[in-house]
């Protein structure tokens, strides 16, 4: 718990964090910034686990279990889809959205 | 000064998250990443889970950012510059965005949180003792699950970035 900083101004923090990401997520246009803004989604929803389990269920612990798990799973999904960029840049030489799109019609 | 501290790592995560998904330098998009996970790590000591902060350093500011700074480097040319968002888009995915902000800031701002008097520091031995306890309200099948996740994850991505070039 900080002093002097209530739940609301950690949480209004972390869902400005939020929708950065999912603004990111709408406008970049590259596979590996879409990743980075999936990224920022995910610690901010790990940060709001965190700021529940502190402020409002202090001796309880599910929060923190949970946000371990959340970067166990990000770094998991990053190792996964960084291993098919690289892998899709070998067969169509680009990482571009507009250019992946041998499995759409 | 604890506020004043807050105060400045939210400035600094709000403005490098922008920068982060409105830069158009690729590898610079990564390093202003880089700060933002860090000043979430602070964040995560200055509510006492320095447990949480340095699995938050070593995994996102040591691997993550590693790999993503690998990939970067290995597809693109370091100068290259990304293309542009085209307005019309940019426009409808702020005002959706913004929406989305808006609604949830107010559902947020409204709840009546109850707060708790006093927290307790948490020490690394429980949270070990509840990730690998067996009794009810343990965590052990799900450490388990992402135990054998990871291991899966591994011999995937092997194989994926292994692929074979088709277009021979």
């Amino acid at each position: 718990m900080i002093e002097g900083i209530s739940i609301y101004e950690i949480l209004t923090l972390s869902t400005v964090v939020f929708f950065i990401g999912v603004y990111g997520f709408f406008t970049r246009e590259n596979l590996i910034t879409i990743l980075m803004s999936i990224e920022l989604i995910l610690n901010a929803s790990a940060l709001n686990f965190v700021v529940i389990n502190t402020y409002l269920y202090p001796d309880f612990l599910q929060g923190t279990v949970f946000s371990i798990f959340i970067i166990a799973m990000a770094a998991a999904e990053t190792a996964l889809a960084i291993a098919i960029i690289i892998n899709l840049y070998k067969l169509v030489n680009s990482v571009e959205v507009k250019d992946t799109d041998t499995l759409k019609y | 000064m604890e506020r004043i501290v807050f105060y400045i790592l939210a400035l600094i995560i709000v403005v490098f998250a922008i920068a982060s998904v409105s830069s158009r330098k690729i590898l610079r998009a990564v390093i202003y990443l880089l700060f933002v996970l860090m000043g979430i790590s602070g964040i995560y000591f200055m509510v006492d889970y320095s447990f949480l902060g340095a699995i938050q350093l070593a995994v996102y500011g040591g691997g993550v950012i590693v790999l993503f700074i690998f990939s970067v480097l290995l597809v693109h040319h370091v100068e290259l510059e990304l293309e542009v968002t085209p307005l019309r888009k940019k426009l409808i995915a702020g005002a959706v965005v913004l929406t989305g902000l808006g609604i949830s800031l107010w559902a947020i701002l409204t709840f009546p949180f109850q707060q708790a008097a006093a927290g307790r520091t948490i020490e690394v031995s429980d949270i070990g003792h509840k990730l690998l306890s067996v009794d009810a309200g343990g965590f052990i099948l799900p450490f388990e699950v992402i135990s054998v996740l990871l291991f899966a994850v591994m011999i995937g991505a092997i194989v994926i970035a292994k692929g074979k070039k088709l277009n021979k």
